[in-house]
């Protein structure tokens, strides 16, 4: 088999067991916590008879609680599996899955930019602070600082000086009150408007870990022997700088996949505080009210985002670090 | 280099010094800050009946260093809110430093059991190796896949009632993978060197080996892991409580951010109710990255700017 093919494969096994894992936690957890969830949940339907009638036999079917728990096991990944998440209980009688759907474009439409835009501007930065030394000494705490605060501290803050001080942009919403979401300039617009201080958020705490990064690689890059091998020969300093930034790149891309884990988590309290309609405040809903099918339909949805996104970092890896194309004999990374 | 070398040798180092400084004078700050106080944890003024003691909120909404007064069996009794009252006339300077108690507290017990599983899981998996390392390793990347956010919170939201200890065992528990699997790489690279073979000749048992042998030789590294576990089980339980799955009763920084965005403290303009405890749990952590930056530079000579 060819590098590449077993590097996927072996990823694709572990994103397999992952789905597994996360799967089968979200069946055990409900199960294995001291409390009754359902009896929770049914006792906030005391007002709703009927609602309530409903979500019994509800829950019986999709518990299966009379039956064995194997079966139980069964029927529930037979339920995911078909996209059924049960039905939330905020936003009764809407299915969860729908919910989900409704609010996922959001969050993509935050995220991926974020990623991207931080990843480039952080490394591009980062390397700038790695090769002169006095411009460093001012960057260097910014970046620590930024990856120090709490994403959804960040987001207060931008919101404190640009809504509260300045007024500039909108503090809640991902669109006017007045205006439907349809592809016209005047909704993007709006649209666009209420994107950026999530946005900035996400993306600056993002920056400072990414530069941080991207500092350290270089140092240590530069006093490698191959680069002071291209000194002795004369080389130019753009020459130097091309050949360890290169190899600077790759643990860059790896770090990806793992800040991607903190950039979800961040993108979820970031939500909260915009009011941004995306998983991140959904769940939130969720959590203030006790709405377990959505609190477990959203931990699905993200885990699976991520999986997806990691694959994707997996395959943008394979492609630009040679030692994967022609050997995978190493586990991992 | 020993335990006290590499100190004497950090302190030298000007980032190791600012980063000490930075999470000294935190730690003070949490430690005799409540101290400086007459309200409770909450912010309340505590007035003691006899036995029974009353929480009695003080004027709402008050900017920092505002001066109130308190009605109590006793007359009244002047006070100086530092940082101000929230909407509910809570004193903020009072929760800010009780909750950064409460923060280095999830920090050191969180943050001291993800490095020991770490350390336990890493050494077992690299020493041990064939299939133990195999199994130990499979379950560490599907750990490291999983955001540990998205699975402390499927956790926490089916507990009835947190507190912090639980909070703290949680964060432990799902945030030890990556220290997993940089410390087996580092025993790894050890196992094979001749004084752990001469150990396993002398008929060491594994469990001895790999604590007298093989750790201490990478101690300076698990005090650097420690440094960033701690930061990271701050960071995450600050976002737990913020989005409502933190301690049931009581009040840390994630609650006070959680409560001055629910009650609208930035349209209110009430600066010093939402800014703070952000500010100093980034401050405190920026602190930690210095520390361990310098740390780096005295083990690893290579990026040391000199």
């Amino acid at each position: 088999m060819s590098g590449i093919k077993r590097y996927l494969l072996r990823k694709t096994i572990i994103y397999i067991l992952t789905f597994f894992f996360a799967v089968t936690i979200d069946f055990i957890i409900p199960r294995a916590m001291p409390g009754d969830p359902i009896a929770v949940l049914l006792s906030r339907f005391a007002t709703l008879p009927e609602a309530a009638k409903y979500l019994h036999s509800y829950f019986m079917q999709a518990f299966g609680l009379n039956k064995p728990l194997w079966e139980q096991y069964l029927s529930f990944w037979n339920a995911v599996l078909h996209g059924d998440l049960g039905v939330s209980i905020y936003y009764y009688p809407k299915p969860v899955a729908e919910i989900l759907k409704e609010a996922l474009p959001y969050d993509i439409a935050l995220l991926f930019p974020a990623l991207v835009a931080s990843w480039f501007v952080g490394n591009w930065l980062g390397a700038l602070a790695g090769k002169n030394r006095k411009l460093d000494t001012y960057l260097m705490p910014v970046f620590y600082f930024l990856q120090a605060s709490p994403y959804f501290w960040l987001a207060i803050l931008l919101s404190y000086v640009f809504t509260f001080k300045l007024g500039w942009f909108p503090i809640s919403g991902a669109y006017s009150y007045g205006i439907i979401p349809s592809l016209s300039w005047e909704f993007i617009k709006d649209y666009l408007y209420h994107w950026i201080l999530p946005f900035l958020s996400l993306f600056m705490v993002q920056l400072g870990g990414w530069a941080i990064g991207m500092r350290n690689m270089i140092i240590y890059e530069i006093e490698a022997d191959y680069v002071r091998y291209l000194e002795a020969l004369g080389a130019s300093e753009k020459t130097l700088m091309k050949h360890a930034f290169k190899n600077a790149m790759l643990p860059q891309v790896t770090g990806l996949a793992i800040q991607l884990g903190l950039l979800v988590a961040g993108n979820v309290t970031v939500q909260i505080v915009f009011s941004y309609p995306g998983i991140g405040y959904v769940l939130m809903q969720g959590i203030m009210n006790q709405d377990y099918f959505l609190i477990q339909g959203a931990f699905l949805v993200i885990i699976l985002t991520v999986l997806v996104a990691n694959f994707v970092i997996d395959l943008l890896y394979a492609l630009i670090d040679p030692r994967v194309r022609t050997s995978y004999t190493e586990e991992g990374t | 280099m020993s335990m006290r070398e590499t100190f004497r040798i950090a302190l030298k180092n000007p980032k190791f010094k600012i980063g000490i400084t930075i999470v000294f004078i935190m730690a003070l700050i949490a430690l005799v800050g409540p101290l400086l106080t007459p309200f409770d944890n909450m912010g309340y003024y505590p007035i003691k009946f006899g036995n029974t003691t009353f929480s009695k909120p003080t004027t709402p909404s008050l900017p920092p260093m505002s001066k109130d007064v308190v009605y109590g069996p006793e007359g009244i009794v002047n006070v100086t809110h530092y940082l101000g009252t929230d909407s509910f006339g809570r004193d903020i300077y009072a929760q800010l430093t009780y909750g950064m108690r409460s923060s280095f507290l999830v920090g050191i017990t969180a943050g001291g059991l993800a490095t020991i599983l770490g350390l336990l899981i890493g050494f077992i998996a690299g020493y041990k190796g064939g299939w133990t390392d195999e199994i130990l390793m499979m379950i560490t990347n599907i750990m490291l896949v999983i955001p540990t956010m998205a699975l402390l919170i499927i956790i926490a939201a089916y507990l009835p009632y947190r507190g912090v200890a639980i909070e703290s065992i949680i964060i432990g528990l799902t945030a030890w993978p990556w220290t997993a699997r940089a410390v087996r790489a580092q025993t790894l690279s050890l196992k094979n060197r001749e004084f752990v073979h001469l150990a396993r000749l002398s008929g060491l048992s594994d469990f001895k080996i790999i604590f007298t042998q093989i750790m201490p030789n990478i101690i300076s590294y698990v005090f650097m892991v420690f440094i960033l576990q701690f930061g990271g089980a701050i960071l995450a339980a600050v976002g737990l409580d913020f989005i409502g799955l933190g301690p049931t009763k009581g009040m840390s920084l994630g609650i006070m951010l959680q409560q001055a965005v629910l009650w609208n403290a930035i349209t209110l303009g009430y600066w010093w109710w939402a800014i703070p405890p952000g500010l100093v749990i980034a401050i405190l952590i920026t602190g930690l990255y210095f520390i361990n930056t310098g740390l780096d530079e005295v083990f690893n000579p290579r990026l040391r700017r000199e």
